[in-house]
């Protein structure tokens, strides 16, 4: 891989600290006074989501890290590996541990196109849009002329994740869910 | 459309600014023989020249050559200095004033930044207390003492602040305290959080500065950094004598972003990257 300078870095840039492979999210360039002139770094680490703030002198270089972000579709879960495949008609597949797919498994439908994040092509992330449709599979009886007021209930959905819904949702419909909050938006039109 | 007439705007009441007190506007050279040893500056060369990183050189020998209090407003340029604060070009505001000191020229870049940004009130605080009231924990692996210094300006509050009695080894051009060897009578400027301007009661010793290049080019050499010849007419016009001077370095375009209420030079100059 290339290496790229303090001057070269900037938001979106995917390079290696401490051996793990990072997304810059914001660089500074400081020179206070007439000292010496430094670069202030935010990146996130792309193995644990973790931000990290770094200070470079000027002119130093990181190596770059070979980071592909990818449009997937989900095909299964196996219990331990999910398995996805490339969109591009290479029906190339790519299997990830739970533990990368991490939370995205709620979200998660066969057949639903998400992305992931390849390093070395080995997936170490997977995020799903930001809102999907998941049929619910569980959830106590709806009540009739209960529509837009009232109370919520725990549904639980084909995914297995369970979200809080209105009192009207029944089993069988089908929902649209933000994944980021986790919360419900509306029944998905039909 | 509105970032040029703002601009436009500002140009003319520097000008006119300067007019009223009888500061003379001259055109420094972009393009000279030589440049500066500052070990904080690299410039950009041009032939067998340089782009001047300051029109300090010349303003300081035609101060030499009996001129009046002058000031230049106009390009200057900076290799390796991008960001949200720093492009490789900038228009620099520098004058000198004739007979002031340090604490007279304060006065007159407060008067000057009230014109042009509204009137506020301005603190001054000493660089050691600045800096001692750090805790270290916010320090990381400490970059020349940069990285401190930037970690206290930051603490400021918003507004306006001036920054005195820089330590001796920041002097660069400006005199050391006669009542305290261990500070430069120097100031900075600056307005929420950004560095604007950068004084000197002038060293008018030849030798002394002469010194001080040296320690520059050691080290630069130091450093493995460039090291320029030094400036022969500069240093000629400084053993004819700098008469008695106070000046300041003053970054336009830093001022014209906060009088726009932006948060980078970007907003306000034609983009470099």
């Amino acid at each position: 891989m290339a290496s790229y300078s303090t001057n070269e870095f900037k938001s979106g840039l995917k390079v290696m600290l401490d051996g793990d492979p990072c997304s810059i999210l914001e660089n500074e360039f400081v020179k206070p006074g007439k000292g010496q002139a430094f670069n202030r770094v935010k990146m996130r680490n792309l193995k644990n989501g973790r931000v990290w703030e770094r200070t470079f002198k000027s002119g130093e270089s990181l190596e770059g890290a070979d980071i592909m972000e990818t449009d997937m579709e989900f095909l299964y879960s196996d219990g331990e590996f999910f398995h996805f495949m490339r969109t591009d008609g290479s029906f190339e597949q790519v299997a990830a541990t739970t533990e990368v797919v991490g939370d995205a498994k709620d979200w998660l439908k066969e057949q639903d196109v998400c992305q992931l994040v390849l390093w070395n092509d080995d997936p170490i992330g997977v995020s799903v849009a930001n809102f999907v449709e998941l049929e619910v599979v569980e959830t106590d009886p709806g009540l009739k002329g209960d529509t837009a007021q009232g109370g919520t209930k725990p549904a639980t959905l084909t995914t297995g994740a369970t979200i809080k819904v209105p009192l009207f949702v029944n089993i069988g419909d089908v929902l649209k869910v933000d994944t980021r909050s986790g919360e419900y938006v509306s029944r998905a039109k039909g | 459309m509105d970032n040029l007439r703002r601009r436009a705007d500002a140009l003319a009441a520097v000008r006119a600014f300067f007019a009223a007190r009888d500061v003379l506007e001259v055109t420094a050279p972009t393009l000279r023989p030589y440049t500066v040893t500052d070990v904080s500056l690299d410039s950009l060369s041009v032939g067998e020249g340089f782009l001047q990183t300051s029109p300090e050189a010349y303003l300081k020998i035609l101060l030499s050559l009996s001129a009046p209090s002058i000031y230049s407003l106009g390009p200057c340029f900076r290799a390796d200095e991008v960001g949200r604060l720093h492009n490789p070009e900038f228009t620099m505001l520098e004058w000198y004033r004739l007979g002031f000191d340090d604490a007279q020229l304060m006065e007159e870049v407060a008067a000057l930044c009230d014109v042009l940004l509204g009137s506020a009130d301005y603190e001054t605080h000493a660089y050691a207390d600045l800096v001692n009231r750090v805790p270290e924990s916010d320090v990381g692996p400490d970059i020349a003492g940069s990285e401190r210094f930037d970690r206290a300006l930051a603490r400021l509050p918003r507004g306006r602040h001036f920054i005195v009695d820089y330590p001796a080894e920041q002097a660069a051009l400006a005199r050391l305290r006669s009542d305290r060897q261990d500070v430069a009578a120097r100031f900075e400027l600056i307005i929420d959080g950004v560095e604007i301007a950068n004084g000197y009661w002038e060293e008018t010793s030849s030798a002394v500065l002469e010194q001080r290049f040296a320690n520059d080019l050691a080290s630069r050499r130091e450093q493995g950094l460039p090291e320029p010849e030094l400036d022969a007419e500069f240093l000629a016009a400084m053993r004819w004598g700098l008469p008695d001077c106070a000046g300041v370095a003053l970054g336009f375009d830093r001022l014209c972003m906060l009088a726009a209420g932006k948060t980078s030079i970007e907003d306000v100059l034609p983009k470099w990257r």
